[in-house]
């Protein structure tokens, strides 16, 4: 215990330096300024931003690049509870109460919860990350690719019970997702699959490309379609402090996110992108009034943003502790930390003690710092949102497609993203929801993956997922997940919660 | 108006011809990455490229083209226009094994481009799960011989330099079809062998050396000539008993084919200094490259690596099985 207090009183000393702070807040004033604008999410503005770190020392430029996530993270909360655009994965169960909040006039106070809640979360995780880094490691090594699979059939079996609309929509949105996935060559045998020998498929479809064009993009067409109902909120922001009654009713669901998604951050593979949508279903079983979810329960923002916010967190624990990146923006951060010269691994925490605690330290700083900058600021981000659309949408799209060149140099992309956003717009025209398909594309990868080296190892035997304890336990909850929901009695009521 | 047009047609016709005449280069260079930022190859581009740029007086700008396994960014950068101003960063992969990996390859590194010189090379290490029954290298290669159908090897995807490095292995060891698992990238099949799930792998110093020093995996032996000063307790695959095994993941500097003579001289002269400065080595040491001897700097001697690597390489990789 005193160990970890003197470990993050060298933290702060190191992130109190007058230059780290206001690299912190740089880092989060731009991340936050980007990540407001509609289609651009943390991933896309972390790669745009890197370069601009290229100059400072190694400690400045973590400390910088973790402003950059998290403001882009918060920017990305902002752009959905306003516009109805989830800035990445984890913020679509935001867009479900927080827009609804903000149609009801109450933005402000949607705001200000997700900036308090993932303060919350933020201080919890942080203190979680500097007592248990390494320890709960153990944890995540206690999964063998089997239980990694297992892990995200679960997950999509949440997300297919989560969809709004029919179960079976958001069953072949997921595997629509799934398919697309399957795009690209063949990791064991270096075969192309559905590529048609255009070269350009050969990787695969890109994530952010996908990302940009479903929501970015076909976001875009909806507004053009129809100018005067564009969904970026015209009414009153409103005050941004909760109530009495808000904080009360969001307590809970803050510590219950905070738990969840710092649980499942620390899981490598991503398993934050899965905290917002356990809390949110959590929170919603656990509601007196379920029906109040998706019309604007201020549990359905505090929760998730909450789990968002600790899992974007505790996500570092892999990177730092192993050196493995769990999901893009953490692979992003090797990339950083490799440029100046420190390779991610076990012997970071020995061998650059001040950049390990520094780090952490300035995650807690940086969470501050977003709730005392956000909170005056959000007059201006909605300034931003609100400049006229016919200003916006080419602002809008010059942008995301200079993001999407930026990743791979590849004008190609581009055109691909400007396709998947017409594909977009007809699924929101037929009332699909692109929002699982987006996660079915991310998981399916790792999916694969998983599977065929489940199968490898058990010499083809099937029988792996079940002998294995924790995956057995795994596969059981999906199950129960799916026949629970499948039940007349429950799909019925899954019904009235969904409906608007 | 339109004497204007004219003027300034007649101004860009007289100013061309001199811009022509002047010295190389006069704008700045692109140098293609055909990997993701961050990545061993991109690292050291970054590195000797800064210092390059200092000696050539252009700024050389790094940029990332990923794809088919950097294939895709070759054979942009050696299709080129061969004036210089387009040069490329590729490794063992990209130069020699991607001709027997890829049957569509759009570029030959044999014949089809200038190279301009090696920028390092790296080390490759044989390493295992910790709770690998072999002791050494010895006890490893009879191990694996006798238990082909039970031992996991992992690799980063086809293409890699890992999945590269161990089918040639796997070819020596006359096991060519031992259980492989493939994993998207180093860091995931690291984690599998941390946590045991899978046997052994082969990767580059720079990817694994942490995680020895850690003592969560087991190195057997290095194949290289030397013992990396990174690493000193771990044995060459010669004084360890597989001496047949030589092999290193090296990165270097090629060009389009047809480039000015001027040009080519200027870049092997600009790699030469980067690679003499004492802050590039010391960079260069510290993320575990071996420094190139006189002869890799030079256009010859990098050719010459390129084919002995291919020659080596793809019989083996050819004959590999896509399972």
């Amino acid at each position: 215990m005193t160990e970890m207090f003197a470990n993050l009183s060298l933290g702060f000393g190191v992130a109190l330096t007058l230059k780290n702070i206001a690299l912190c807040f740089t880092g989060c004033l731009v991340g936050t300024l980007i990540g407001v604008l509609p289609g651009v999410g943390p991933i896309a503005t972390i790669a745009m931003l890197l370069p601009i770190t290229f100059g400072l020392d190694p400690v400045g430029a973590l400390i910088m690049l973790a402003g950059i996530y998290y403001g882009a993270q918060y920017g990305g909360s902002t752009t959905a509870i306003l516009v109805n655009i989830p800035g990445e994965a984890t913020a679509v169960v935001t867009t479900l109460d927080g827009h609804q909040m903000a149609k009801q006039g109450r933005a402000g106070v949607a705001l200000g919860t997700a900036a308090i809640g993932s303060f919350v979360a933020g201080c919890f995780a942080t203190l979680i990350i500097a007592a248990l880094g390494a320890p709960l490691t153990k944890l995540a090594l206690l999964f063998g690719p089997a239980e990694y699979f297992s892990l995200m059939v679960m997950g999509l079996c949440f997300a297919v019970v989560l969809a709004r609309g029919s179960i079976l929509k958001a069953f072949c949105m997921i595997m629509l997702g799934l398919l697309l996935s399957t795009v690209g060559t063949d990791l064991e045998t270096g075969q192309e699959r559905m590529t048609f020998g255009f070269p350009p498929l050969s990787d695969g479809i890109d994530f952010a490309v996908l990302a940009m064009g479903v929501f970015g993009f076909a976001e875009v067409l909806r507004n053009l379609e129809n100018p005067e109902t564009r969904d970026v909120v015209r009414t009153k922001i409103g005050r941004l402090l909760p109530s009495w009654e808000d904080i009360k009713q969001s307590i809970a669901p803050c510590l219950r996110g905070t738990f969840i998604g710092g649980t499942l951050g620390i899981l490598p593979g991503n398993g934050a992108v899965l905290g917002p949508f356990a809390s949110y279903t959590i929170e919603k079983k656990l509601a007196k009034d379920p029906s109040r979810f998706g019309r604007g329960a201020i549990e359905g923002v505090a929760g998730p943003e909450s789990a968002n916010n600790a899992g974007a967190q505790t996500a570092f624990i892999p990177l730092l502790t192993l050196g493995i990146p769990p999901n893009a923006v953490m692979a992003l951060m090797v990339g950083a930390m490799t440029i100046h010269g420190i390779i991610p691994g076990p012997q970071v925490m020995t061998k650059n003690p001040d950049l390990f605690w520094g780090m952490i330290a300035s995650m807690w700083i940086g969470n501050l710092m977003l709730l005392i900058i956000n909170l005056p600021l959000v007059g201006v981000w909605v300034k931003l949102l609100q400049v006229p659309y016919r200003l916006m949408f080419p602002a809008i799209l010059i942008f995301c497609s200079i993001g999407i060149y930026s990743v791979n140099n590849q004008p190609v992309d581009v055109a691909f993203t400007a396709l998947f956003g017409l594909f977009g717009y007809l699924l929101i025209k037929l009332g699909f929801e692109p929002a699982p398909m987006l996660l079915g594309f991310v998981l399916g990868k790792l999916m694969e993956e998983k599977l065929r080296q489940a199968l490898i190892i058990s010499r083809g035997s099937f029988m792996t997922f079940i002998e294995r304890p924790i995956s057995a336990g795994l596969l059981l909850v999906a199950v129960a997940i799916l026949v629970i929901a499948l039940l007349p009695s429950m799909s019925k009521k899954r019904d009235e919660v969904f409906t608007e | 108006m339109k004497t204007l047009a004219l003027g300034l047609a007649a101004a860009l016709a007289l100013a061309l011809p001199a811009q022509a005449q002047s010295k190389y280069p006069e704008r700045p260079i692109t140098m293609i990455v055909p990997f993701a930022a961050g990545g061993p190859t991109d690292i050291i581009a970054r590195i000797v490229s800064e210092n390059m740029s200092k000696t050539l007086g252009q700024q050389i700008v790094v940029e990332n083209v990923a794809g088919a396994g950097g294939t895709t960014g070759i054979t942009r950068a050696v299709t080129a226009a061969p004036d210089g101003y387009t040069i490329a960063m590729g490794h063992l992969g990209t130069f020699s094994a991607a001709p027997a990996t890829y049957p569509g390859l759009k570029y030959d590194p044999i014949n089809g481009m200038q190279t301009i010189g090696l920028a390092g090379g790296t080390p490759i290490l044989i390493v295992a799960k910790k709770a690998f029954a072999p002791k050494d290298l010895k006890e490893f290669v009879t191990f694996v011989k006798a238990n082909a159908d039970k031992v996991n090897e992992a690799h980063a995807g086809v293409g890699s330099v890992s999945w590269t490095t161990c089918t040639l292995l796997k070819g020596q060891l006359g096991v060519p079809k031992l259980n492989s698992v493939a994993y998207r990238g180093t860091g995931p099949a690291l984690n599998d062998l941390v946590s045991g799930q899978v046997d052994f792998m082969c990767d580059q110093i720079v990817s694994v050396a942490e995680q020895i020093k850690a003592g969560t995996i087991k190195a057997y032996a290095v194949a290289s000539a030397a013992r990396s000063p990174a690493l000193p307790d771990v044995p060459t695959t010669k004084e360890a008993g597989l001496p047949e095994y030589q092999i290193e993941a090296w990165n270097g500097i090629a060009a389009p084919k047809g480039l000015p003579k001027e040009a080519v001289d200027k870049l092997v002269d600009a790699l030469d200094k980067a690679l003499n400065d004492e802050t590039v080595k010391k960079r260069l040491l510290d993320l575990g490259t071996v420094l190139p001897t006189k002869e890799e700097r030079t256009p010859a001697g990098f050719a010459a690596l390129i084919k002995r690597d291919a020659d080596k390489l793809s019989p083996v990789l050819s004959a590999a099985p896509k399972q």
